[in-house]
C-alpha cells in the first residue's frame, strides 16, 4: 500500500514560491496501476521523486506499507527503495560504461548477491525482456528500444512491489512502445503497483485508473 | 558486478580524462622520487665531504687548549684510554666516529717528528659487538655516516684522505706505520720500505698525500704500539670525534662532559655551523619541492575529481535510485582516488627513479643508486594526496540531491 497523507512540496524560485505539490492525498493499493496526466510543471516529477523516496515533501506523510518514508534516514530509505522500489526513467539512465547485464546486476549486487547468483539472474531477467542474445552489449550498442527493455529488466531485478515509471515510452517508436507497455501490463498482471506518468491519452488509458496533476493539484479523472 | 567492477569500468570509459589525472600524480610522484633520490644521496655526498672537514669534536685532557691541540696534540698531560671504552660502551646518540690518539716525539733522519697512535676501527667495532652495545650497533640513520656511499675515484686514495682528517682506518697491523708526505720526502721512504722508530722496525703501508698540515710531519702507528713505546701505559692524549651535527645541536657536547667529567670536551665551531649549515639547506630544499608537488598534484586531482562528479552526476542519482547508500557511492569514488594512487605512486616510483639515476650524475656529478625504500614512500605519498584531494568531490558526490540529478522524472 502506498499512501499520501496530505502532502505539499513548496520550491523557492527567486522571491516566488512554486506549489509543486499541493495538499495531495492518495491511496494507491497493491497491484494497482496508476497513470498520472498532466501539462509540464504541474508537479509529476514532484510526485514520482516523493513517492520513491528521494524528495522530502514540506508537509505532510508518505507511507510504503507500515513505513513513514521521510521519518527514516537517508540511507534507511535507500535500502527500502532498493527492496521495494523500482524506477523507469524516460531517458532509460543506463550506467553506459557497463554491460546490458552488468547494468541488470547492480540492484543485485546493491542487495548483496553472490557474483555468480548475480550473473544468472540477470540473464534470466533479460532473457525475460527478450535480450538473452545481448547481455554483453554496453548501451550504445543497443537501440533505444533495447535500451529500455535492460531497463525493465533492471527494475524488475530485485522484484519490487512498486514500480515508479516516468514516461517510459516517451523516446519510443510505436512498435516498441507496444512491446514495453506489454511488458508492463504483464508485471502490472504478476501483481506490482504501477504509478506511471505519461503524456500520451492513449497508454495512459492502459492503466485502472488515471490521475491528473495541474499546478501541484490533484484531480481524479473523472473530475477533470 | 563489484564496487572494484563499477570504478574499473569508469576509468577506462572517460580514457582522456583517465590520462590527464594519470599524469598528473605520475609527474608529481616522478619528481619527487628523482628529487628525494638525488637529494638523498647529495646529502650524503655532502656528508661525506664534511665528515672529511674533519673531526668536529674534541676531547682534550682538562688543562690542555686547542692551540695545543692544532700544534700536534703534543701537551703534555693524558688521561687514560678508558674514556674511549666509556663513550663507546655509552648510549649517547650521534657518535659517528671516535677516534683516539696519543702523539709522541720520535727521532728519524737525524730529525724530529711526530709519533701518533691511532686505533683502527675494526677494534671498536669487535669491542662493541663482544659487548652486545656501543655506538656501532646503533642506527645512525642522517648522522653523515656514508659506509654506503659509493666513492668515486680510487678507494684506496679516499681511505688514505680518510684517515689524514679523521684519523679513522679500518685496519692496522701492530707493526704497521702510515707516513705523512713530508716525513717519507725528507727520509726517501716508499710504501713497504721498512722504518725504525724508538727501537721498533714498522712496515711502512702506505704514504699519505700532501696536506699542508701539522699531519705531513706524522707517522701513524697502532695506538697500543705506541704506548708501549713510550712506556707511558693505556693511555691517550686526545679524542677526535666526528658527531652528528644534529645531535650536537641537540646537546652531544653536554653529554659528553657528563660522562667524562674529568676531561675538556670542546667543539670545532667552524665545522660544526658549516655542517648545520648545509644540512638545513639540504633539508630545507627537499621540504620546498615537496610540498609545491603536493599542491600542484593535490589541486589537479581535485580539480579532475570534482569534473567527475559533475559529470557523473545523473549516474550517481540513478545508483541513488536503485538503492545505493551514501556510503556505497563515497567509497566509488575513493576507491579510484586510491587506484589512480596506487599505480601512479609505482609508476612514479619507477620513472623518476630512472631519471634520478640517468641524471643524477650528471645534475649533482654524484652516483645515484635506486632507492627501494622510495617506492613505499611514493606509493604512501600518491595514494595519501589521491584520497585526501578527492575525499571533498567524493562527500559532494554522496551527498547529492538525486531529485536534482534526475532531470526528467
Amino acid at each position: 500500500m502506498l499512501r499520501l497523507e496530505a502532502v505539499s512540496k513548496n520550491y523557492h524560485l527567486r522571491s516566488r514560491v512554486v506549489n509543486a505539490l499541493d495538499d495531495v492525498s492518495l491511496d494507491i493499493p497493491e497491484g494497482d496501476w496508476v497513470s498520472v496526466v498532466g501539462p509540464s510543471g504541474s508537479g509529476k516529477s514532484t510526485l514520482l521523486l516523493t513517492l520513491g523516496g528521494m524528495l522530502t515533501p514540506s508537509s505532510g506523510r508518505v507511507m510504503l506499507d507500515s513505513d513513514s518514508l521521510y521519518d527514516l534516514t537517508p540511507d534507511q530509505r535507500a535500502r527500502l527503495r532498493r527492496g521495494k522500489i523500482g524506477f523507469l526513467f524516460q531517458t532509460f539512465n543506463l550506467v553506459p560504461y557497463l554491460t546490458a547485464a552488468e547494468n541488470v546486476q547492480i540492484p543485485l549486487y546493491l542487495a548483496g548477491l553472490s557474483d555468480n547468483d548475480q550473473a544468472t539472474k540477470a540473464v534470466v531477467l533479460l532473457e525475460r525482456v527478450g535480450l538473452g542474445d545481448r547481455t554483453d552489449h554496453k548501451p550504445a550498442e543497443l537501440s533505444v528500444g533495447q535500451q529500455q527493455r535492460v531497463a525493465l529488466a533492471r527494475v524488475l531485478a530485485n522484484d519490487p512491489s512498486v514500480i515508479l515509471a516516468d514516461e517510459p515510452t516517451g523516446n519510443l517508436d510505436p512498435e516498441t512502445t507496444g512491446q514495453i507497455m506489454g511488458i508492463i501490463a504483464e508485471i502490472n498482471a504478476e501483481g506490482r503497483t504501477i504509478v506511471m506518468v505519461t503524456h500520451s491519452p492513449q497508454y495512459a488509458g492502459l492503466a485502472k485508473r488515471t490521475l491528473r496533476l495541474d499546478a501541484g493539484r490533484m484531480y481524479p479523472d473523472a473530475e477533470v | 558486478m563489484r564496487l572494484r567492477t563499477l570504478v574499473w569500468r569508469e576509468l577506462f570509459e572517460r580514457r582522456n580524462q583517465l590520462v590527464t589525472s594519470f599524469f598528473a600524480i605520475l609527474l608529481g610522484i616522478t619528481a619527487i622520487v628523482a628529487v628525494k633520490n638525488i637529494t638523498v644521496f647529495s646529502e650524503k655526498a655532502v656528508a661525506r665531504e664534511l665528515d672529511m672537514l674533519g673531526a668536529n669534536i674534541l676531547v682534550l685532557p682538562k688543562s690542555a687548549s686547542v692551540q695545543d691541540y692544532y700544534r700536534a696534540d703534543m701537551q703534555e698531560e693524558q688521561f687514560p684510554e678508558d674514556y674511549v671504552d666509556r663513550l663507546t660502551m655509552s648510549d649517547i646518540q650521534g657518535l659517528d666516529n671516535l677516534s683516539p690518539k696519543l702523539s709522541v716525539p720520535v727521532t728519524a733522519g737525524g730529525r724530529e717528528w711526530t709519533l701518533t697512535g691511532i686505533l683502527p676501527k675494526s677494534e671498536f667495532q669487535a669491542k662493541a659487538m663482544w659487548q652486545g652495545a656501543g655506538i656501532f650497533t646503533r642506527p645512525a640513520e642522517g648522522c653523515g655516516v656514508v659506509a654506503d656511499v659509493p666513492l668515486l675515484g680510487n678507494p684506496e686514495t679516499k681511505a688514505r684522505e680518510t684517515l689524514v682528517r679523521t684519523r679513522v682506518i679500518e685496519t692496522l697491523g701492530d707493526s704497521e706505520a702510515l707516513v705523512g708526505a713530508d716525513v717519507a720526502a725528507s727520509l726517501g721512504t716508499r710504501q713497504d720500505d721498512e722504518l725504525i722508530l724508538l727501537g721498533r722496525t714498522f712496515s711502512v703501508i702506505a704514504i699519505l698525500p700532501q696536506t699542508g698540515t701539522v699531519d705531513d710531519s706524522r707517522i701513524f702507528a697502532h695506538l697500543h704500539t705506541v704506548q708501549q713505546l713510550a712506556g707511558k701505559g693505556e693511555v691517550i692524549n686526545a679524542i677526535e670525534i666526528v658527531g652528528c651535527c644534529n645531535e650536537i645541536s641537540a646537546g652531544l657536547v653536554q653529554k659528553i662532559n657528563k660522562l667524562l667529567p674529568e676531561a675538556k670536551v670542546v667543539t670545532v665551531k667552524q665545522i660544526v655551523d658549516t655542517q648545520i649549515r648545509t644540512n638545513r639547506m639540504m633539508s630545507k630544499l627537499s621540504m620546498i619541492f615537496l610540498v609545491i608537488i603536493v599542491l600542484l598534484g593535490g589541486a589537479s586531482i581535485a580539480n579532475y575529481m570534482y569534473a567527475n562528479v559533475f559529470e557523473r552526476r545523473r549516474e550517481i542519482g540513478t545508483l541513488m535510485a536503485l538503492g545505493a547508500g551514501s556510503s556505497l557511492i563515497l567509497r566509488m569514488f575513493l576507491l579510484k582516488a586510491l587506484l589512480l594512487g596506487l599505480v601512479g605512486g609505482i609508476s612514479g616510483f619507477i620513472l623518476g627513479t630512472v631519471l634520478a639515476v640517468v641524471l643524477g650524475p650528471r645534475i649533482a656529478q654524484i652516483p645515484v643508486l635506486p632507492m627501494p625504500m622510495l617506492m613505499v614512500w611514493a606509493i604512501g605519498l600518491s595514494v595519501a594526496i589521491a584520497l585526501a584531494a578527492s575525499y571533498l568531490p567524493a562527500r559532494r558526490a554522496a551527498r547529492l540531491d538525486p531529485s536534482t540529478t534526475l532531470q526528467e522524472v
